[in-house]
């Protein structure tokens, strides 16, 4: 039965972190002494309970009310902020497991991996059994680029301690640790977009990150840690991608990231980009087809011009030409499923709003509770302070059990919303999983059409081969020229013909991996959800009990008036 | 509706000679209904008197009245009771839209039924005249006595307190070039008037945290159930085991919701409303203190009046004047006005002295009564919201697994 602790016990573990809270002090000493030195009163009969009231609590059984320790106000760039500092701390913490957690276990059986807030990282895919690979970012410590500044002190960053501890075979060690910036973040985020198209990567934390209030450096500073943490631990859950080998070498090579970045124009120019101007003027010449090795790649911005312009061009044929594509995407489950998912994020979103405000007005309830102890906890010293007649003590009696029991109560209260906010924070988390899902859904449109576009060129050439040779064979003894040009064309249409081959096979590959992870998305789905319901469920239960005993004892206590109806 | 046992003896009605039972006096405010339109339109509410006291009519009696009516009342009382708390009325509403709506009315049910009992309990108030005129009298009576005495009365009792008396403020008047009241320098009842206010305050700031606690009631339920439906439209969309699970879990939400906003309305009848019955207590209290303060006043104006007089009838004495007949007989008035003002001031005083012990010992009651309200709402809500989460366990549990 859960309200069988000893009180004492239950008073340590609360915690508290408001003001008022912290310098609470509620002592049965107080009262007591109150009561030997009233000897004013003449109608208080000596002894804690005075004449015979109906209610048999004397006053020294009150619960005995602990001096509440303050938290530490903690170095913000050094550790989790104090919860409930802002609206926002709906998203964007874990809290390390309370004693709460401790007497759910028994509920809480296979929903541990979610528990730990800490350091540890649930070894989620089915076919592992004991692979870790544990992540951690802390220290943020500021370093200077000075290399590229012109003015001294000029172009600071922020580097961060990324410690990995694993006992994957491709890592060589078991704990190593690496210093990391954000922009190298940014560039694993982008090579792993580019390799491993089709997947539902997690998405990097925003470059900017502005809550639409004025932050100072500091907490910037430890949101941004959070979120890096929060990042290279979702990676390192990804079956896939846990073991690539940018991912590898984001945590553990030593000194400058050497991760290439998505190359610009400038540096494709650097490497005998030759073809760039030719590509510009569009004129065919062999030069000018797509490099096959190009293909496996999504049009980039920067490079790549023309084939952005020709795919754009064959998307607006596909929306508006009279002629359907060669391609299309046939796949039906595929569709459907595109459709279901789609209801779900919307649904989603609505319920990852509601759940908001649940956890926001039982913040509320269970403030108020604890500023209505607190107003009790006043009356009562005050009516003990002032007390001429034993009525009062009584009385006073009954307000201190009352108050010490909302001020309980709302900590309860504070407790149930930490994990309340845990576990609803999977519905937040899966929205973020929906923005992935449809990267990789962009990615199998964009490869779609790569395909399409080459297809229509691979027409266009032919048309215009077929137009030349028809030329051609009218003129007597032959056209050099022109069979010259054939001949080009029929070199380029081999190169596009190779391209579109690789392009399809691509394609196909993003297809396979889009399905491999919806797969994946069903069965995590179905474990997140279940584990966030039943967490859910059984954090509720747990603390109303709790909730439930507290009030019973005062209930009962005071049951006396009751009765004299 | 309330309906407490009289101080007296118990509740058996008998239809035979009511001499041969304790005199008993029982009263209910009930069946509010609205009546008149637009700005004219108010609330009347049903009077139930049962009664075996002599001047009485018949064993019981039923009078419709109105808010006002209770005013006059406790105006009349006011009055002629010194130095008894008079029992505090609801406020008059200051939000139009709000005063019409049912709880607004059942709350000042309430309060009324309070009012009238609190005054049919009290062993000097339930013989007072006006009361039985207020119980029994038909509805033109009552009307004329009540146009009667609005003039006088239209003030707060606690009005009068505040021109006389400033505990609080210590800006002396004598600097202001205004006469400091006269004031009784009984330490105990300085402690006591300290007290008072103080109480108020701390009383006040407690029934506001109530009344917010009420409305966190409100709001958790709302947010509870408006989760409960989206996570009912998200079971719709997801399908097959998952499905179900989000749609019993907000079909559960939606109940508890409703539980919830039960609970908030079983808070603010049993809980706030003593609360803010507990502060008005007090600030008619205030009330009586100013009455005090009052007759003390006037005691010692008149007692200065007639040291004056004294003196000034020794003066004629001792010149023989033809005046001083008329001084001697003015002066024998002055002191028999004075006599009365002490007499009233006394009374005052030992009525205040019984009516605090009264006071502290109903209030360890009301209070007592509705802490344990409060704690078995919370206690019942609680295990309700207990109950409903913890019965899903089993059910995801098997819904997980298939």
């Amino acid at each position: 039965m859960m309200g069988s602790e000893s009180q004492g016990f239950e008073e340590a573990q609360l915690y508290a972190s408001r003001e008022e809270m912290e310098s609470l002090v509620l002592d049965d000493d107080d009262i007591k002494n109150n009561n030997n030195d009233n000897s004013s009163s003449s109608r208080f009969n000596g002894g804690a309970n005075g004449d015979g009231g109906q209610h048999h609590h004397p006053l020294s059984s009150s619960l005995p009310f602990a001096e509440i320790p303050t938290t530490d106000d903690d170095d913000p760039l050094l550790s989790s902020p104090s919860p409930h500092k802002s609206p926002n701390a709906f998203n964007s913490f874990l809290e390390p497991p309370s004693y709460a957690d401790a007497v759910f276990r028994s509920f809480d059986g296979d929903h541990g991996k979610q528990i730990n807030g800490h350091g540890a990282v649930s070894t989620s895919s089915p076919s592992s059994s004991s692979d870790y690979l544990k992540i951690s970012v802390t220290d943020p410590q500021k370093d200077q680029d000075l290399k590229n500044s012109l003015v001294p002190g000029g172009n600071t960053f922020v580097t961060y301690l990324i410690t990995t501890w694993t006992n994957l075979p491709e890592f060589n060690g078991t704990e190593f640790s690496v210093r990391r910036r954000f922009k190298d973040v940014v560039t694993l985020s982008d090579r792993l977009s580019d390799s491993y198209r089709g997947f539902f990567i997690p998405l990097r934390p925003d470059k900017s990150v502005v809550e639409g209030q004025v932050m100072q450096k500091q907490e910037f500073v430890e949101q941004r840690r959070m979120a890096l943490e929060k990042y290279l631990r979702k990676l390192a859950a990804h079956p896939v991608i846990r073991r690539s080998e940018e991912l590898r070498v984001f945590l553990q090579v030593q000194g400058k990231l050497p991760l290439v970045k998505t190359t610009d124009v400038a540096s494709r120019m650097l490497d005998g980009a030759v073809k760039l101007p030719k590509q510009l003027f569009g004129e065919s010449v062999v030069s000018a087809a797509v490099d096959p090795n190009d293909v496996s790649q999504p049009a980039k911005g920067g490079r790549d011009l023309l084939r952005i312009f020709k795919e754009l061009r064959q998307s607006v044929t596909n929306d508006w030409g009279e002629t359907k594509p060669a391609v299309v995407e046939e796949d039906k489950e595929f569709l459907e499923k595109k459709k279901k998912l789609q209801d779900f994020e919307q649904e989603l979103s609505n319920v990852s709003q509601q759940a908001e405000t649940l956890v926001k007005a039982q913040q509320d309830i269970g403030e108020t509770l604890g500023q209505l102890g607190l107003a009790f906890v006043k009356l009562t010293k005050f009516e003990s302070e002032e007390a001429m007649f034993n009525s009062q003590k009584v009385r006073a009696a009954d307000m201190k059990n009352v108050a010490t029991s909302a001020v309980k109560a709302s900590r309860l209260y504070r407790e149930l919303n930490a994990q309340t906010v845990r576990h609803l924070d999977k519905l937040h988390e899966y929205l973020g999983v929906m923005l992935a899902v449809n990267n990789a859904y962009a990615d199998r449109s964009n490869a779609l059409l790569t395909v399409q576009t080459l297809l229509s060129e691979l027409s266009n050439l032919n048309s215009r081969i077929e137009k030349l040779e028809a030329a051609a064979s009218k003129i007597f003894g032959g056209d050099r020229s022109r069979v010259r040009k054939i001949e080009e064309l029929k070199e380029t249409m081999k190169v596009t013909d190779e391209a579109k081959n690789c392009a399809v096979r691509e394609y196909e590959r993003i297809k396979e991996n889009n399905k491999s992870e919806l797969d994946r998305l069903d069965k995590e789905r179905h474990d997140d959800f279940f584990g966030m319901l039943k967490g859910f469920v059984v954090n509720q239960a747990g603390y109303a009990e709790k909730m439930a005993s507290v009030w019973e004892t005062v209930a009962n206590e005071t049951s006396g008036y009751a009765k004299s109806l | 509706m309330q309906q407490r046992s009289p101080t007296g003896g118990g509740g058996l009605q008998s239809p035979r000679s009511p001499s041969s039972q304790p005199p008993f006096l029982s009263v209910s405010v009930t069946d509010p209904a609205k009546m008149g339109n637009g700005v004219q339109a108010y609330i009347s509410y049903k009077v139930i008197t049962k009664t075996n006291f002599p001047d009485y009519q018949g064993p019981e009696k039923i009078v419709i009245r109105r808010y006002t009516d209770f005013v006059w009342l406790r105006d009349c009382l006011f009055k002629k009771y010194k130095g008894i708390f008079i029992p505090p009325l609801p406020e008059k509403s200051t939000v139009e839209k709000f005063r019409f709506s049912a709880e607004f009315i059942e709350m000042r049910r309430q309060a009324l039924d309070s009012f009238v009992n609190r005054i049919a309990l009290h062993h000097e108030l339930q013989h007072s005249e006006d009361l039985r005129t207020f119980l029994q009298a038909d509805e033109q009576t009552m009307e004329r006595a009540r146009s009667q005495d609005t003039g006088i009365f239209k003030k707060k009792p606690s009005d009068f307190m505040q021109i006389f008396w400033d505990v609080q403020s210590k800006v002396s008047d004598v600097v202001l070039g205004k006469e400091k009241p006269v004031e009784e320098t009984n330490p105990e009842y300085e402690k006591l008037k300290r007290y008072i206010f103080e109480l108020e305050d701390h009383l006040a700031e407690a029934q506001k945290h109530a009344y917010r606690l009420v409305k966190r009631h409100r709001e958790l339920g709302q947010s509870l159930g408006d989760f409960g439906k989206a996570i009912k439209l998200l079971g719709a969309c997801e399908g097959d085991a998952l499905g179900t699970a989000f749609s019993e879990l907000g079909a559960k939400s939606e109940m508890l919701s409703v539980k919830l906003q039960r609970e908030a309305h079983h808070l603010l009848m049993n809980f706030e409303e003593p609360l803010k019955d507990y502060v008005r207590a007090v600030q008619s209290i205030k009330g009586t203190i100013g009455e005090r303060a009052n007759a003390f006043r006037q005691q010692c104006e008149l007692a200065e009046t007639i040291k004056l007089k004294e003196i000034d009838l020794n003066k004629l004495r001792l010149t023989r004047s033809e005046r001083m007949l008329d001084a001697e007989h003015e002066y024998e008035e002055l002191k028999a006005d004075g006599e009365e003002a002490s007499r009233r001031f006394e009374t005052i005083v030992r009525l205040m002295n019984e009516e605090i012990v009264r006071f502290q010992d109903q209030k360890t009651q009301d209070m007592g009564l509705a802490f344990h309200e409060f704690a078995k709402g919370q206690a019942r809500l609680a295990n309700g919201i207990a109950d409903a989460w913890r019965s899903l366990i089993p059910k995801l549990d098997a819904l997980s697994s298939s």
